[in-house]
């Protein structure tokens, strides 16, 4: 029932995101149609696209066109692949998601437990360090960063592989669909060298990707642990003679749970960004990749698509940061 | 804040961060650059040679050459004005135009606050910088659209950071005798509440500055906004970027570095400017 | 009577930021097997700070400088942390003020308190819930199985401090300590958690420290009352001898100050001053300045010591 309330709640953002989208696309500067149309356009074709976009109709009907058209999942064609944006889309998401997925969990895995060691033995060797690593890896752009580690581990070291993308294709063919992750699928299908050969193409770009979000998770990780072992009931607990690891973990650590969830969102945030960066400089045959060069060609149909979609998976990540704080703290659920 | 009390903070936020002094040089330098550039400059940046092209760093070129011939150090102090410059400017439309809705949302609440939050939450709603690409698609390709872009991203932390810190003022002391003593309600907050919310918001600024120079690097080094030949840092690591695979690491390292020197400088100015105020809010 | 908890001239400092907090000097305390001692003193005076450090939950910027904390017979001061947390929950328990922030707010009650059983007890796991439940039974906690599921925030103050002493009291210890366990809670309530703590501690034969500033709560409570003014316990005594025939000024004052039933409001008579700086040097005795009894002697060290009945001590050269 509360998680019900919580998804009706995040109607509005995405009202407000469809809105803003098709604003920046239908009110822009000059002649939509034009621009629809694309750079290679003449008065002819133009004149087509605007009549079979609607873009001669007033603003409030246009927008209800463009809402149903979305409720049928039609996000227009693109000018460049010629296909409609959906499919698109739809090809390169599981790329992006599985480069995000092990992005987050990189992060995740070394700044969470380096935040608890930092707070549990403070200003000792290890909170020194990472707390300068945490301040000189924030002023770094994903970017840099991502070719910095093209440099040092491909050019330098030789231990990474070349930066072609998801899959070296010259030695490699992808695995037979089925999640679309490559790691996963080649799991699936048992074939070793590829699931090793995806396996190390993902590591750089996923590590790049991580760092910046590494940052904030660390630090706020650090805080919370901090706080929690200085409050009352870990003070309780500990003249109650309860063992180190237990305060640590259930007690401190569950509770400092709560303020790093509220950093999730943020931390999202900047990980759907970098992304776009992360999938130019390592040629990964992302939905980042396929925005910027929709951008770099005018192709207004996929930009849109693009930003749509993007805001769509944020709002629901956020629903799911939501829920998931809700079930570390009950007492948000007697919020009235 | 008495005398004594920013006397000591300054002490502590200056002497016990040697970090806070070094990045306040950086920024020296970095604005010396921003302002002197093209005079500081040994070449022409924009002059290309293509017999001293992709050089490394040597005598004649201290940071190399890039894949035109053309000197890096002459290419990255330049490219201070057009990157800090773009920052600075979208930051400074934040600050006003999120001051000026935060407080009057803050200060009046009812109908100013909901719109104001409603349109608030909207950006919010967004991945940041996939909305600046978006922005920058709608609006056209150019170095005001990437600054503009900036701005609206970076619109909600200073609003919601006004809205607070007015909140949290407006049922103070001073700001019922300044109304009792005939102020109207927009005198108060113009004259009374906003000089005194302006100091944590400088700290906010200087914070959500590096910040504001990462997001416009990005889109720059996706080829947003700025076109070459222009010198800028971000479109510069791009140009290099190429160039890594055979070893050629000084086309986009020494950008790269300014871009993480003016960061790290913020960021830390934006730290000892937070101790200044009040030590006791580290993290 | 065998002494269960003995603090022999304890001396301890803080470093803080702002210079050394000279926080305990020369305190000295005993309880005995089944008794209840109240310590008594304002805000400051240093009370907390020796549960704290009998305890072994001071942090690393006490320095103590002097003295012994014997809990039957086992030394607090030099104790490793095993051996601390070996006596703790089990030997010796504390329970707090704020009982709602002791509590952990998003534990339900009842795996709190089997966390301490699980620790000490020595039960199989699946008695836990059962020992739980009987634990809150015995601190009259109304349908104890439903509460037990029940999350801090969801029990009034009462409830919670219940709660927290069915968690000191689970493993039956010789020693428990309360700081400030009623403070906060209405007054009805601070009757019925104070009836609960003297018949648990009587029916245990289990010795209490109750730390308070309400010199009235612990004249109703305790066989014995230490008065501590500003790091020094400066009288100790029968409780009887503390109420009707104190003999250092400051416990006069603190009981003139004392609202009683008989009193009103415009009888009572506040102490004049306040607490002196403990980071400044300090003199010998802590209280002269506020005395209006004092000599120049009485800045000469050592502190004074005299024996004004049968177990009955006070800190001053010039007792009433």
């Amino acid at each position: 029932m509360f998680i019900a309330r919580r998804i009706v709640g995040t109607l509005p953002s995405l009202l407000g995101v469809v809105v803003v989208t098709f604003l920046l696309s239908h009110a822009l500067p000059g002649d939509p149609a034009a621009y629809f149309a694309g750079p290679a356009a003449n008065a002819d074709s133009i004149a087509s696209v605007r009549a079979s976009l609607g873009l001669d109709r007033p603003l409030p009907v246009q927008f209800l066109h463009y809402v149903v058209d979305l409720l049928h999942g039609d996000l227009g064609n693109s000018l460049t692949t010629g296909q409609p944006v959906l499919v698109d889309l739809a090809q390169r998401l599981p790329a992006s998601l599985e480069l995000s997925a092990f992005a987050i969990i990189f992060a995740v895995g070394v700044a969470v437990p380096l935040g608890v060691w930092s707070a549990t033995k403070v200003n000792g060797p290890i909170d020194h360090a990472s707390r300068v690593l945490v301040t000189v890896s924030a002023a770094f752009p994903t970017f840099f960063v991502g070719l910095l580690l093209v440099y040092v581990f491909y050019y330098l070291l030789d231990w990474a592989p070349e930066p072609v993308g998801r899959l070296n294709e010259i030695n490699y063919s992808p695995p037979p669909t089925i999640t679309g992750a490559y790691t996963v699928d080649a799991l699936l299908a048992r074939d070793w060298s590829v699931f090793r050969a995806a396996l190390t193409q993902l590591t750089l770009p996923a590590i790049s990707l991580g760092l910046f979000a590494m940052a904030p998770l660390a630090r706020i990780t650090r805080a919370a642990m901090l706080e929690a072992l200085g409050s009352d009931f870990v003070r309780t607990a500990r003249a109650n003679g309860l063992p180190t690891t237990k305060i640590v973990f259930t007690y401190a650590f569950r509770n400092a749970l709560l303020p790093i969830t509220s950093v999730l969102g943020m931390v999202f945030s900047f990980l759907m960004g970098s992304n776009v960066l992360i999938e130019q400089v390592f040629g990964w045959q992302g939905v980042g990749a396929y925005a910027v060069s929709a951008v770099l060609a005018s192709d207004y149909a996929a930009v849109q698509g693009f930003v749509l979609m993007m805001a769509i998976l944020y709002v629901l990540l956020n629903l799911a940061v939501d829920i998931a704080a809700t079930m570390i703290d009950p007492r948000v659920r007697f919020e009235s | 804040m008495s005398f004594a009390t920013l006397a000591s903070n300054t002490r502590y936020a200056f002497g016990e961060n040697r970090l806070t002094l070094i990045a306040a040089a950086m920024l020296a330098v970095m604005a010396i650059c921003a302002v002197l550039g093209p005079i500081l400059a040994p070449y022409d940046p924009l002059m290309t040679n293509a017999a001293v092209k992709l050089t490394p760093p040597n005598a004649a070129h201290w940071f190399g050459t890039d894949a035109l011939g053309r000197d890096i150090l002459s290419r990255v102090i330049v490219a201070a004005r057009l990157d800090l410059g773009m920052a600075i400017s979208a930051v400074a439309l934040s600050f006003v135009v999120g001051l000026a809705l935060g407080a009057a949302a803050g200060y009046f609440g009812g109908w100013t606050d909901a719109v104001v939050g409603r349109v608030m939450d909207t950006i919010m709603a967004f991945p940041l910088f996939v909305l600046a690409m978006g922005i920058v698609a709608a609006l056209g390709n150019s170095v005001l659209n990437i600054i503009i872009a900036t701005m609206i991203i970076n619109l909600p932390f200073y609003c919601r950071f006004a809205r607070a810190e007015v909140n949290v003022r407006r049922e103070l002391g001073y700001v019922e005798a300044a109304r009792m003593g005939g102020n109207t309600a927009l005198q108060a907050l113009v004259n009374h509440i906003i000089p005194n919310i302006l100091p944590p918001m400088m700290v906010q600024a200087s914070l959500n500055m590096g910040w504001a120079i990462l997001n416009a690097a990005g889109l720059s080094f996706i080829g947003l906004g700025v076109r070459p030949p222009t010198p800028e840092w971000g479109i510069m690591v791009s140009e290099g970027a190429s160039y890594i695979i055979s070893g050629e690491w000084w086309a986009f390292m020494f950008p790269g570095a300014a871009l993480v020197a003016a960061v790290f400088s913020f960021n830390m100015l934006g730290d000892g400017l937070r101790d200044l105020l009040d030590p006791r809010k580290r993290v | 009577m065998t002494a269960q908890l003995v603090v022999d001239s304890l001396s301890l400092n803080f470093r803080t930021r702002h210079g050394t907090v000279q926080a305990l000097d020369d305190v000295s305390l005993t309880l005995g097997k089944g008794e209840i001692v109240g310590v008594v003193g304002e805000s400051g005076s240093g009370k907390s700070v020796t549960a704290y450090a009998v305890m072994g939950l001071l942090d690393d910027t006490a320095d103590i400088t002097n003295g012994h904390i014997n809990m039957g017979g086992a030394e607090i001061l030099n104790a490793t942390p095993d051996a601390l947390n070996a006596l703790r929950g089990r030997e010796m328990a504390m329970i707090f003020q704020s009982p709602r922030t002791a509590l952990n707010p998003i534990r339900r009650v009842g795996h709190q308190i089997e966390d301490v059983l699980r620790e000490h007890a020595n039960i199989p796991a699946r008695e836990l819930r059962r020992e739980a439940i009987a634990a809150l039974a015995r601190v009259r906690i109304p349908d104890p199985e439903r509460r037990a599921k029940a999350y801090p925030f969801e029990l009034s103050g009462g409830m919670c401090q219940r709660v927290m002493i069915a968690m000191a009291l689970a493993c039956s210890p010789a020693v428990l300590i309360a700081d400030e366990p009623t403070t906060g809670l209405g007054v009805t309530t601070q009757a019925v958690i104070m009836d609960l703590i003297r018949d648990m501690s009587r029916s245990g034969d289990m010795s209490t420290l109750l730390i308070t500033h309400d010199l009235g709560l612990a004249g109703e409570y305790c066989d014995r009352i230490a008065v501590m003014h500003a790091g020094h316990v400066v009288e100790a005594g029968p409780t009887e001898a503390i109420l009707t025939r104190s003999a250092h000024p400051y416990t006069r004052q603190l009981l003139a100050a004392t609202p009683t039933p008989e009193t009103r409001m415009d009888d009572l008579i506040a102490i004049p001053g306040s607490l002196p700086d403990l980071r400044r040097p300090l003199p010998v005795c802590r209280f002269s300045a506020r005395c209006e009894r004092r000599q120049p002697i009485c800045d000469e060290p050592p502190l004074a010591w005299a024996q004004c009945g049968p177990d009955h001590v006070v800190r001053c050269r010039f007792p009433l």
